[in-house]
């Protein structure tokens, strides 16, 4: 155990093991019924609502990583384009087949291991998350050498240089082009299964010692260090760690919207995520969760104001585009008038929930 | 002489990065915050000017004026709306609201005025061509940074010889001890917000003629590099944000020029020097303070 760890063993207090046996049965039950009602949506809903509860999952993947390192860690990023720019690519790359690789790259020809290689979408996606975090890993190093608004501009910058990248190096990204044909194989049970695994290693790590140093940079990374925190590493697991998802989610949506290109990933998608845990609360995973669902829906429900309407016998035409007009001055709202979003820093928990009905005692 | 021709086009462009990365510089010496919106606050004078010139027929040296004034207006409202509220609240609130900010300014912009470019009118007196000998320059990439250090030299007039510039600079080392002093801190703040915002139409203007297609989005590149220059120069540093956009520009300009194959990469440039910078002299060029 890190020292980190031995400082901070108190922790919460210790719940009763029978307590602990309820919430994991809780737990459990939870995912069945979950998994039945995927099994409902993907049986009996339309196509449309089908690709929007995936994406939905997707964008749960997203936002709870990059809470992780914004909402716990307080290292205020703006570069998850890239991390998913980076996941979507090497993950397409892997999974085209060579005859499908060689119709696209009309300009300059794929350069030879990846002009071969085709895996299934599996190895393809934990590649890819590798090579994420690789890239987050060695990012790490000048971007946690300087904090606060410099952390958030070098990060953004990182993006861009990404997305530069993917617009220039022909032979392997195919330019502005970007690929195509990639195969439609992201259904609802890659992306909640991949939001299942995402939640479960994000919520223990956050309840562990290392959760709990994370927290304590945040709060104050001076006091951090001198408790013996390396605020650095520490930092960097978080990083790389958030990288490693990000990574994947991007596979799973470039095999949802099977085409990819360098103007997908712009500071755009970093806003989204960002409108995402800001509104669910920074630091909250309940809150990224809740976020990300509210967003896709909320995203879909919004398309009202830009529909034409009568209001008051006045006839208003469509205005194309007032949706992220409408999403900015939510941010901007949030920002201003309630700071916490919708949890703060507060957490769904069984304990909370059985209080609620009335069966357990008291709250967490 | 090919040489010297792209050193006038790095200059010109530079002295576009320097103008709008003087708006930042000043906030950020004052707030410590990197007014994300600054980008798109210049798209707003780029459009004012095109108004003033292309609906209204006003002459260029009255609309780029009106541009540069309707523009101060506008910092003024964001700082007051946006960013006043929260002076106390951690600096990282302040970011996100201004990225907030500058993403509503996009998106009203691509609502109202739509997504396709519109072409602004080059004024007669810029759309010449000088020829000395073999070099052939455009009148505009001439008289950019002629009148770029003219107005960098009344700004540094107002900051260094006048009591407000005084103001600034002291609010600039210790805003509260200003503020028991007398001095009303939320005028000097809005001043600078109005200064760097008619700096950035101004550079907006010049920018909207060497590349004439007006579009919502065209401020957030050139606004990112600013800032880049900015850091580049020494980030609260005036003179530094003038030297650093030089650099900038220059830089650029060298890099499409000597090395072609890497033209592509010409937007990923700054952020690369960022990085660069902020590795190995945080403080850039002519900055004193520590970034945190």
């Amino acid at each position: 155990m890190s020292l980190a760890g031995r400082i901070f063993k108190a922790g919460p207090l210790p719940d009763a093991a029978g307590t602990r046996r309820r919430d994991t049965w809780l737990t459990l039950a939870a995912c069945a019924l979950g998994g039945g009602l995927l099994w409902l949506a993907e049986n009996q809903a339309g196509g449309y609502v089908v690709h929007m509860l995936t994406l939905s999952g997707l964008f749960v993947v997203l936002a709870v990583s990059y809470n992780l390192i914004n909402g716990f860690t307080g290292q205020f990023s703006l570069e998850p384009n890239a991390f998913v720019a980076c996941g979507a690519y090497v993950t397409a790359l892997l999974t085209i087949s060579p005859l499908e690789k060689e119709a696209s790259f009309i300009l300059e020809p794929l350069i030879w291991p990846l002009s071969v290689i085709h895996l299934p979408l599996l190895p393809a996606l934990l590649i890819a998350g590798l090579c994420t975090a690789l890239m987050a890993f060695v990012m790490g190093f000048p971007v946690f050498r300087v904090r606060g608004d410099y952390l958030a501009i070098v990060t953004l910058g990182f993006g861009e240089v990404v997305r530069v990248v993917a617009n220039n190096a022909q032979s392997v990204t195919n330019g502005p082009l970007g690929l195509k044909g990639i195969a439609h194989l992201t259904n609802l049970w890659w992306a909640w299964g991949l939001a299942g695994a995402t939640l479960f290693v994000v919520v223990r790590l956050v309840h562990s010692s290392y959760g709990r140093a994370l927290k304590a940079i945040r709060e104050d990374e001076t006091a951090a260090e001198a408790m013996g925190i390396n605020a650095f590493w520490h930092k960097m697991l978080a990083f790389t760690l958030s990288a490693f998802f990000e990574g994947m989610a991007g596979g799973l949506l470039a095999h949802l919207i099977t085409t990819i290109s360098p103007s997908l990933f712009t500071f755009f998608m970093t806003f989204n995520l960002l409108i995402i845990i800001v509104v669910g609360g920074l630091g909250s995973t309940t809150g990224a969760v809740l976020g990300a669902i509210l967003f896709t829906f909320g995203g879909e429900w919004l398309r009202v104001v830009e529909e034409p309407a009568t209001l008051f016998g006045l006839d208003i035409p469509g205005i194309p585009g007032m949706r992220m007009v409408v999403f900015s001055l939510i941010l901007v709202g949030v920002m201003l008038f309630a700071r916490q979003g919708i949890l703060g820093r507060n957490e769904f928990s069984w304990r909370w929930l059985l209080a609620r009905l009335g069966m357990g005692r008291g709250r967490a | 002489m090919d040489l010297l021709q792209q050193f006038i086009n790095g200059l010109t462009l530079g002295s576009l990065y320097a103008m709008i990365a003087i708006g930042y510089t000043m906030v950020y010496g004052i707030l410590r915050l990197i007014n994300f919106a600054h980008g798109d606050v210049m798209m707003v004078g780029c459009y004012a000017a095109w108004f003033g010139a292309a609906q209204f027929g006003l002459p260029w040296w009255v609309s780029l004026p009106v541009a540069m004034a309707l523009t101060a207006l506008l910092g003024v409202a964001i700082d007051q709306g946006a960013y006043r509220p929260l002076r106390r609240a951690p600096r990282i609130s302040a970011l996100i609201t201004a990225i907030g900010v500058s993403f509503f300014l996009e998106n009203l912009g691509l609502v109202i005025f739509g997504g396709r470019p519109k072409a602004f009118a080059r004024p007669e007196i810029f759309n010449q061509i000088y020829q000395w000998g073999e070099l052939r320059v455009l009148s505009l990439s001439v008289w950019t940074p002629v009148i770029t250090a003219l107005i960098l030299a009344g700004l540094l007039l107002v900051i260094y010889r006048t009591r407000v510039g005084m103001a600034m600079r002291a609010v600039s080392r210790d805003i509260s001890t200003v503020e028991l002093m007398g001095v009303d801190s939320n005028r000097i703040v809005a001043l600078t917000f109005a200064l760097g915002s008619a700096l950035a139409a101004a550079g907006g203007v010049f920018w909207a003629m060497k590349y004439p297609q007006l579009n919502p989005l065209l401020g957030v590149l050139p606004g990112l590099k600013a800032f880049v220059a900015a850091v580049l120069g020494g980030i609260g540093n005036v003179a530094g944000a003038m030297l650093g956009g030089l650099i900038l520009g220059l830089a650029e300009i060298m890099l499409v020029a000597l090395m072609p194959d890497l033209a592509g990469y010409r937007d990923a440039l700054a952020f690369v020097l960022l990085i660069g910078i902020l590795l190995f002299r945080p403080t850039g060029i002519m900055g004193e303070k520590l970034p945190e």
